[in-house]
């Protein structure tokens, strides 16, 4: 299915605005995608009219609040085919919060001196720094695939690194390489010798369609901002059963089923997750955000940014020859929207403030993958990422706006 | 695309493309310190001789954007032959160029600068500051060391 998004592009107010007097082209999209004007309006309406805090009231706008927050976890369950249904999903503050929930929720009460998980060298620092931490109070082993020479991860010695390990964390898609990882087939080794899988979903949930009983994983951590939705909210799915071997991370309100000057008792369901007030707008924008991706269906929004991917791909092969270098596959097999950019002896910084005069947004720098810019020898990449408004005139843009700067600076 | 060509001027790409004064100096008897700015992930370091109170000598090494590295060689080429406390003056003014020092006072008397003037457009750009400036900083931090009493 290969539609007409050209329509889409006006429902994102931020489309019509002009910068340094160009037309703003946003390739930016896996650093955040900009927001329909129907998610926005559904903010709004929360403010507006629902304003009010969730659970426990008794009058209308709170239980209106509340069948909306409540109504945004079941939209989130059956986004991702989640087979408990809204149980299995609890809300964070985005992606970063949902692996802190995860690792200290989960890998408190299972890792010490004499356990291993298994991450990869491709990781976002999210799913690397609070196993760090973790792992400086329990003193764990913490294992990692390596990323091949044609920046795919090395699955040669993945059952040994698997042998004795309790868990394993990794991306679905590269935030830098754009690389799409086999999650079933990494799922389906790791449970062959019963090691638990969580998957880093914030580029992999805004651009695929994700079944999560199809995927075979434990767990996904995902924000609302990537997919079109809000900042300030994220979420992570767990099968029930993994949620079981959870503690709590957070302590407060509304997470405890009892409290007296002895101590606390946690509430018996997914709640003890949900620590304090929780971000009750922006819930509601996710779901706005939910609503509009699978109005124009993500199958076909995928196919989209994968026509734009390999045209991208296409056209950066003529910009100064022999200097470009794309740091990721070449070809759309197994690869993403996001394309990340050497140009050699033109720094990433001057780059991207040249492309910003031609009003094209892109992101210079480490992009909170370090260890993976270092396997690679670079200490920053252009990166340049899609989101379903864009067009190949955007590609026209970046081309010419690349040209120039090459132009520039050689 | 006036602002742009205010950031990139010739002479800025021209000490991009053709930086003076590359390379390193033996330490000792030279004195060195290294400079980062996690913004672009700009190094350099600065190598200092001197004979007295003058820089008889000075090299730079490192990678980076443009504005850096530009920016180091400018520097080099200005200080190069100078005494400590002519480089310590050019350093007050580059800071004030730059709206580092904003303390009211006599304005910028930018011809003074010779070519480093080149680098003005920066402060239209303010993200990029502290990329001319960490030459600068650096050189502060090698004529530091040295002052502190041995
Ligand atoms: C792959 C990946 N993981 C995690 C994150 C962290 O997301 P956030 O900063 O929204 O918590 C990002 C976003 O930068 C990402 O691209």
């Amino acid at each position: 299915m290969s539609g007409d998004f050209s329509s889409l592009r006006s429902d994102i107010p931020q489309l019509t605005r002009e910068v340094h007097g160009r037309r703003l082209v946003y390739l930016d999209s896996a650093a955040t995608s900009l927001t329909p004007r129907s998610v926005i309006e559904a903010m709004d309406q929360y403010y507006e009219r629902h304003h009010s805090n969730v659970h426990r009231a008794v009058y209308l706008t709170a239980e209106e609040a509340t069948a909306a927050f409540e109504g945004a976890r079941a939209d989130i369950a059956s986004f991702i085919s989640a087979p408990g249904g809204a149980e299995e999903v609890v809300f964070t503050h985005g992606t970063t919060e949902s692996f802190n929930l995860i690792a200290h929720g989960w890998g408190a009460r299972h890792l010490g001196p004499d356990s291993a998980i298994v991450l990869t060298e491709m990781e976002h620092h999210a799913n690397l720094v609070p196993w760090f931490q973790l792992r400086e109070r329990l003193g764990f082993e913490i294992r990692f695939l390596t990323v091949t020479d044609d920046f795919r991860l090395d699955l040669s010695n993945l059952d040994e690194l698997l042998h004795g390990a309790s868990l394993i964390s990794f991306t679905g898609i590269s935030n830098v390489l754009g690389t799409v990882n086999p999650v079933a087939e990494i799922a389906k080794r790791a449970h062959a010798v019963g090691v638990r899988v969580v998957v880093d979903g914030a580029q992999l949930v805004a651009h695929h369609p994700v079944d999560v009983e199809a995927l075979g994983i434990d767990a996904i951590c995902f924000g609302a901002h990537k997919m079109m939705g809000p900042t300030g909210i994220g979420a992570v799915w767990a099968k029930r059963d993994m949620w079981a071997e959870m503690d709590p991370f957070m302590g407060g309100g509304a997470m405890i089923a009892d409290v007296s000057l002895d101590g606390y008792v946690p509430a018996p369901d997914n709640r003890r997750f949900e620590a304090g007030t929780p971000p009750i707008a922006e819930a509601v924008g996710f779901a706005a955000a939910i609503r509009y991706l699978r109005g124009w269906d993500m199958a076909a929004l995928q196919a989209h940014e994968d026509t734009l991917t390999a045209e991208a791909l296409r056209r950066l092969a003529d910009v100064a020859p022999g200097r470009l270098r794309i740091i990721g596959p070449p070809t759309l097999d197994q690869r993403a929207g996001v394309i990340s950019l050497d140009l050699d002896g033109v720094h990433p910084h001057d780059i991207a403030q040249v492309l910003d005069q031609h009003g094209v947004c892109v992101r210079p720098g480490h992009h909170c993958a370090k260890p993976l810019m270092k396997r690679f020898g670079l200490s920053a990449t252009v990166r340049v990422s899609f989101g379903p408004y864009n067009t190949s005139s955007d590609i026209d843009v970046l081309i010419d706006a690349l040209t120039a700067a090459d132009a520039m600076f050689r | 695309m006036d602002g742009l060509d205010d950031l990139y001027k010739d002479i800025i790409l021209d000490h991009y493309r053709s930086p003076r004064n590359r390379g390193e100096l033996p330490v000792p008897p030279a004195m060195s310190a290294e400079g980062f700015n996690p913004l672009c992930g700009d190094q350099v370091t600065v190598y200092v001789t001197l004979d007295g109170d003058t820089i008889s000598d000075i090299k730079i090494t490192g990678t980076g954007c443009s504005i850096s590295q530009a920016s180091s060689s400018l520097m080099s080429a200005a200080v190069k032959g100078k005494t400590t406390s002519f480089a310590y003056d050019r350093l007050a003014v580059f800071k004030r160029l730059m709206t580092i020092d904003d303390t009211p006072g006599e304005p910028v008397n930018v011809r003074e600068l010779g070519e480093m003037a080149a680098l003005q457009g920066v402060v239209q750009f303010p993200a990029r500051i502290k990329c001319a400036i960490l030459a600068w900083n650096t050189l502060d931090q090698v004529l530091s060391t040295h002052a502190s009493p041995q």
